[in-house]
């Protein structure tokens, strides 16, 4: 039972700390579940992170994956709660206030204000995972192919998600 | 002129909402954004380009992923409480299934050195899903010089200088806000 509290603290606290999403509290995460609690090693840490990326879904359910190594279907819940529900109230908090202050004449340039904010992150990290990605001439054509695609058609990402997927499998 | 757009787009039913959400959180392979946006911007239209990327743009500021914290305040737009707690279980359920299958699945086989290749094309193919949809989201936006500027500062600090996010976000947040206001000021004035 304490266990399952010390995650729930764990990942809450994380929770409110995960401004930009979760690879702002990677180091913090790994801090607190590697070097303060000792509940798993550096190279646990580094699989199960890895694991959370091969799933879809936001990369902050990494917290999941690390309370089921942890305690099992319970850690899970608990970290998966942490992890979630204070940042969820803090957003649910913020819609009311846009509802509340719709009718100023200020608040949709404001708001428009933090777009560039939220599409260059977006840029951001697709870079940042290019670099990662790109380790030969045949994942930088995938790259280049996968980005002109989503940018200038309708169709569902998912073909070139799988097509890359064939390619790597074909030739890497 | 925004509450015209907010007119036009037809609220989904609870139902819908929850589905479009499972299906967010079940393509969301190599990062759940550009899913997101797809769904309910192209797909179901729920949102214009506009509205979704404002509503992005105050899930940013807020601490927890920026998708996640969308999927509560158009929920709560929609749905209220109910909207909140149906559009977000919509989008975590999927792949939490998912990853109690892989978690018991690590446990019992470790790593496949055969799955390697595979997931090298996926990843690099997710790269290039996420920076085209960037470049879609700016294109259709259309901001002035001086935010695409701020974008782009973005962009750099991220993805070259690889600053910390919370600071990224403590300096250019407050700066597009105010360069965003001036020109609406300019404009009225």
């Amino acid at each position: 039972m304490t266990l399952l509290l010390q995650i729930l603290l764990a990942f809450g606290t994380l929770s409110l700390l995960a401004i930009g999403g979760a690879n702002a509290v990677l180091p913090e995460m790994h801090r607190l579940v590697v070097d303060v609690h000792g509940w798993m090693d550096d190279a646990t840490f580094s699989q199960l992170f890895a694991l959370a990326q091969a799933a879809p879904g936001p990369n902050i359910l990494a917290a999941s994956v690390m309370g089921w190594h942890i305690a099992g279907g319970a850690g899970m819940a608990m970290a998966t709660i942490g992890m979630l529900l204070p940042a969820a109230i803090l957003a649910y908090g913020m819609q009311g206030l846009t509802q509340r202050l719709r009718g100023n004449t200020w608040l949709k340039p404001a708001q428009f204000g933090l777009v560039p904010l939220a599409v260059g992150l977006i840029a951001g990290s697709g870079v940042i995972m290019a670099q990662a990605a790109g380790t030969n001439w045949l994942s930088f054509v995938i790259i280049a192919v996968s980005t002109v695609f989503v940018w200038r058609t309708k169709y569902s990402p998912l073909w070139v998600l799988a097509g890359g997927g064939a390619l790597g499998l074909l030739l890497l | 002129m925004a509450k015209e757009g907010e007119a036009e787009a037809p609220i989904p039913g609870k139902i819908e909402l929850f589905l479009g959400y499972v299906k967010i959180g079940l393509l969301g392979f190599g990062g759940v954004g550009p899913w997101s946006r797809h769904v309910i911007v192209e797909e179901r239209k729920w949102l214009s380009e506009r509205d979704y990327a404002e509503v992005l743009g105050l899930g940013q500021i807020l601490p927890g992923p920026n998708v996640g914290n969308a999927s509560v305040m158009i929920g709560r737009r929609f749905h209220g409480l109910a909207g909140s707690l149906i559009a977000t279980a919509g989008l975590y359920i999927g792949p939490l299934c998912i990853l109690i299958a892989l978690s018991i699945l690590y446990e019992l086989y470790g790593t496949r050195p055969g799955v390697a290749p595979f997931m090298q094309g996926v990843a690099a193919a997710a790269a290039g899903m996420v920076i085209g949809t960037a470049i879609k989201m700016g294109q259709n936006l259309r901001p002035p010089p001086e935010l695409i500027v701020v974008g782009l500062l973005a962009v750099a600090g991220a993805a070259f200088l690889r600053l910390p996010l919370p600071l990224i976000v403590v300096v250019l947040a407050p700066l597009g806000v105010f360069l965003s206001l001036r020109r609406s000021w300019k404009r009225a004035a």
